[in-house]
C-alpha cells in the first residue's frame, strides 16, 4: 500500500545559484561601503561618526522588511500549512532580530558622542527596542515548543501579531514623546548622503535575503535530518 | 440560530471559569492582595514625597493591574490542563471561537474586579482625589482592561501549554501591550488632572483602535492555536 | 442531523497520520456498520488511540478520509462531533464544580441543555454525590462521571479508549450496558481494549491495528504478545 501524494515531507534544500548570490552580495556590500566612505566628506557636526549611519539606517529599514516577511510567510503558513513557509518565517525573524539588535547598538554608539547619553527615549529608538523584545519573545516561543506543527502554528500567530503591532507601537511612543514636549533628537540627514544610503540599503537588503536563505537552508536540513533519524530509529521509512 | 448557540456556549464557558475560580480557595483574593502589594512597593520606590507619588499614581496603578492580572490569564487555562479537560472541550460541536469568547468574558470580569480594588487602593495610597472626570476614567479603565485581557487570554492559550510558562507569558505579552499601557496611563494621568479633554480623547481613540484590531485578530487566529 | 441512517457508522479509507516523520497510521481502512460493536486490539503504541482521535476529530488525518454516518471528519467536523462520542482514559472533569454541574456544562456545550443530568448521574451510580465537588472523587468515580457525560451526549457512535480501566465489575457492566443501548437504537461502537475478556459480551467483530493498518481479526487470535513500548515510540506520540 502506499501513502500516495504526501504533502509536507521535507526535501533537503538545493543551494544551486545561491552560492553565487552570496558572492555577489558581499561584493556589493563592500563596494557600497567603499563608495559611501569615499564620496561623502565628514559631516560638519558629526564628523566621521556619520559613517555609522550607513549601516544603522539601512539596518533599520531592512529590519522592517524582515518583519514584514515574517508576517507574510506566517500568514501563508496558516493558509496552506506548508512547513517550509514556517521555516522561512522563522529565518526571517532571526535575521530581523539580529538587524534589530544591530540597529539598536549602532544607534546607541552613534548617540553617545552626539547627545552625550547612551539612551534617549526617542520614539524611533524606543519602538525599535520594543520590537526587539517582541521578536525575542517570538524566538523564545519557538525555543520552548518542541512539536514542529504546534510550534509553526503558534509562532505564526505571534509573528503576525508582532508585525501588526509595529506601527501601533511606533505611533503610541511618538505621541507619548510629543505630548511631553521633549526635544526631538536631531536625526535628519543631509540629502547629499541619499545616494550612499540607498546603495547601502540595497546592499543590506541583499545581505538579508542571502542570510535568510542560508538560515532557511540550515533549518530545513535540520528538519530533514530529524525526520530521517526518527524514521530510521523506528524501523519505518519516512514514506511509509 | 448558530449565533445563539455560540453565545450560549460562550456564556457557559464564562460561567464555568468564574464559578471554578470563585470556589478555588482564595484565587482572586491572592491576586488582589498581590496587586495591592505591588502598589505599596511602587510607593516605596517613588515616595514618600506626596507630589512625587501623586504624579506616579497612574503608572503604578496600571502596572499593578498588569502584573497581578497576568496571573489570571494562565490560571484560566489551568482548569482545563489540570483535569485533562481540554480534549472534551475541543470535542463539543460548535465554533472554537465561543470558547475564546467565554474565556475572554471570564478574564474580563476578573480583571475588572481586580482593577476596582487596585484603583481604590491607589486613590488612598497615592493621595489622589476622585476628579470630576471619573466617568471618563471608568471608560478608560474599561478600554484598557479589554486590551489587556484580549492579548492576555490569547497568548496564555499558548504559554500555559508550553515549558517555562511563567516567563513566557509576560515575555510575549508585555512588549505587545506597550500601546495599551501608554495610552491607558496617559489618559488616566490627564483625566486625574482634570484634563485638557482633548488629550484623553486621543488616547482613548488609540485604545479603541488597538482593541478593535486585536479583538478581531485574536478571534480569527484562536482556532489555529487552541487545536490539540 | 445526519439524514442517511443506513450510512456506515465508520467508513475509513486510507487513513494516515504522522507525527514528525513517524507514520503512526498508514492507510488504515475499514468499515463499521450501524448496530455493530467492534473491539480493537494492538500492541502498545501501535496507534489505537491515534485512530480514535482521528475519527472523533481531535486530530486531523495527514492523508486519507473517514466518514462517520456520512459526515466527513475533515470537512464536516461539527457533524462528526455531534454524532461521535469519545471516551478517553483521562476523565477530563472540572474539580471545583460539582458532579451535576460538570454534566450540565457538558450538556449545554453539546447543545442539549435540557438533557437529564440527574438521570445520567443516577444511571452511573453517582446520584448520591451529585451535589458534591468532584475534587476528592476516586478514579472509578471520575470515570463514571465521564460516562455520565457520554450519556447526556447520546452519540450514535461510541469511540471508547480502554473503557474498562479502573472500573470494578459493576462499572464494566455499566459500560457494556451503554454499548448495548447505543446499538439497540442503530448506533455503533468501536472499543479499544487490552482486556479482551471484558469486551467479549458486546463485541461482535474484532480488528487488530498492526503496522499502522487495520486488519480484521477474530476473538481467538487476539492473544498476541505485545512488545514493551520503546522510549522513542512513547516520546513520539503526542
Amino acid at each position: 500500500m502506499t501513502t500516495a501524494a504526501v504533502p509536507n515531507i521535507l526535501e533537503p534544500p538545493r543551494p544551486g545559484r545561491w552560492a553565487w548570490f552570496g558572492v555577489f552580495t558581499f561584493a556589493f556590500l563592500v563596494a557600497a561601503q567603499a563608495i559611501s566612505i569615499a564620496i561623502s566628506p565628514p559631516d560638519r557636526d558629526m564628523g566621521d561618526l556619520q559613517k555609522i549611519l550607513y549601516i544603522h539606517v539601512p539596518a533599520a529599514w531592512n529590519m522592517g522588511i524582515c518583519y514584514l516577511l515574517v508576517a507574510v510567510y506566517s500568514f501563508r503558513y496558516l493558509w496552506k500549512r506548508d512547513e517550509r513557509h514556517d521555516l522561512i518565517a522563522a529565518s526571517a525573524a532571526e535575521v530581523g532580530t539580529v538587524l534589530n539588535g544591530l540597529t539598536l547598538a549602532l544607534g546607541m554608539i552613534w548617540g553617545r558622542p552626539t547627545w552625550g547619553v547612551w539612551w534617549t527615549w526617542d520614539a524611533r529608538l524606543t519602538s525599535t527596542l520594543i520590537m526587539f523584545l517582541v521578536f525575542a519573545g517570538y524566538l523564545a516561543l519557538r525555543a520552548f515548543v518542541e512539536e514542529p506543527e504546534r510550534r509553526a502554528r503558534w509562532s505564526a500567530a505571534a509573528g503576525i501579531f508582532g508585525a501588526i503591532n509595529y506601527p501601533v507601537v511606533y505611533m503610541s511612543v511618538r505621541w507619548w514623546r510629543t505630548l511631553h514636549q521633549v526635544q526631538s533628537s536631531p536625526g535628519t540627514l543631509d540629502p547629499n548622503y541619499t545616494l550612499s544610503l540607498r546603495l547601502n540599503a540595497f546592499a543590506i537588503l541583499f545581505l538579508c535575503i542571502y542570510f535568510i536563505r542560508r538560515r532557511y537552508e540550515a533549518a530545513l536540513t535540520e528538519r530533514v535530518a530529524e525526520q530521517t533519524l526518527q524514521a530510521a530509529a523506528l524501523g519505518g521509512s519516512a514514506r511509509g | 440560530m448558530a449565533f445563539r448557540d455560540d453565545w450560549m456556549r460562550a456564556r457557559a464557558v464564562a460561567w464555568k471559569d468564574l464559578t471554578a475560580e470563585r470556589r478555588s480557595k482564595a484565587g482572586f483574593n491572592s491576586v488582589a492582595a498581590l496587586g495591592i502589594t505591588i502598589l505599596v512597593l511602587f510607593g516605596f520606590a517613588l515616595g514618600p514625597d506626596t507630589e512625587a507619588i501623586r504624579a506616579a499614581a497612574p503608572g503604578a496603578l496600571w502596572l499593578a493591574a498588569l502584573f497581578a492580572g497576568v496571573l489570571a490569564f494562565n490560571r484560566s487555562y489551568q482548569l482545563e490542563l489540570e483535569g485533562g479537560a481540554l480534549e472534551p472541550l475541543l470535542l463539543y460541536p460548535g465554533s472554537r471561537r465561543s470558547l475564546f469568547a467565554g474565556k475572554l468574558l471570564a478574564n474580563f470580569v476578573f480583571v475588572l474586579l481586580l482593577m476596582a480594588i487596585v484603583i481604590v487602593a491607589s486613590l488612598v495610597l497615592f493621595h489622589v482625589e476622585v476628579p470630576g472626570t471619573w466617568p471618563a476614567l471608568l471608560g478608560v479603565a474599561l478600554l484598557g482592561a479589554i486590551g489587556l485581557v484580549t492579548l492576555g487570554t490569547f497568548y496564555a492559550a499558548m504559554a500555559s501549554r508550553s515549558r517555562a510558562r511563567e516567563v513566557l507569558l509576560p515575555l510575549l505579552l508585555f512588549p505587545m501591550l506597550v500601546p495599551v499601557l501608554l495610552a491607558a496611563m496617559e489618559a488616566t494621568k490627564a483625566l486625574l488632572a482634570g484634563d485638557v479633554m482633548r488629550e484623553a480623547g486621543a488616547w482613548a481613540s488609540l485604545l479603541v483602535a488597538y482593541d478593535a484590531i486585536f479583538l478581531s485578530a485574536t478571534f480569527l487566529a484562536f482556532d489555529a492555536v487552541i487545536e490539540a | 442531523m445526519i439524514p442517511d441512517s443506513a450510512a456506515l457508522a465508520i467508513d475509513a479509507r486510507m487513513l494516515s497520520r504522522r507525527f514528525g516523520a513517524r507514520w503512526v497510521l498508514r492507510g488504515a481502512s475499514f468499515t463499521l456498520g450501524a448496530g455493530e460493536a467492534a473491539g480493537l486490539v494492538g500492541p502498545n503504541g501501535s496507534g489505537k488511540s491515534t485512530l480514535l482521535r482521528v475519527l472523533c476529530t481531535l486530530l486531523r488525518p495527514t492523508t486519507g478520509s473517514a466518514t462517520i454516518f456520512g459526515a466527513d471528519v475533515t470537512r464536516e467536523p461539527d457533524l462528526v462531533r455531534d454524532a461521535a462520542g469519545f471516551f478517553s482514559p483521562v476523565p477530563g472533569v472540572y474539580e471545583d464544580l460539582t458532579a451535576r454541574e460538570n454534566v450540565r456544562f457538558a450538556a449545554t456545550m453539546l447543545r442539549r441543555p435540557d438533557a437529564d443530568a440527574d438521570g445520567a448521574l443516577e444511571r452511573v451510580g453517582l446520584a448520591h454525590v451529585a451535589g458534591d465537588r468532584v475534587r476528592g472523587f476516586s478514579s472509578g468515580m471520575l470515570r463514571r462521571l465521564s460516562l455520565a457525560r457520554l450519556l447526556v451526549h447520546r452519540p450514535r457512535l461510541l469511540l471508547l479508549d480502554e473503557p474498562y480501566n479502573n472500573f470494578d465489575a459493576q462499572g464494566i457492566g455499566l459500560v457494556n450496558d451503554v454499548i448495548r443501548d447505543t446499538l439497540a437504537v442503530g448506533g455503533a461502537a468501536l472499543v479499544v481494549v487490552h482486556d479482551v475478556a471484558s469486551a467479549m459480551p458486546v463485541a461482535g467483530r474484532w480488528f487488530a491495528l498492526l503496522d499502522g493498518r487495520v486488519e480484521p481479526s477474530d476473538a481467538a487470535s487476539v492473544g498476541y504478545t505485545s512488545p514493551p513500548a520503546s522510549p522513542a515510540v512513547v516520546a513520539g506520540v503526542r
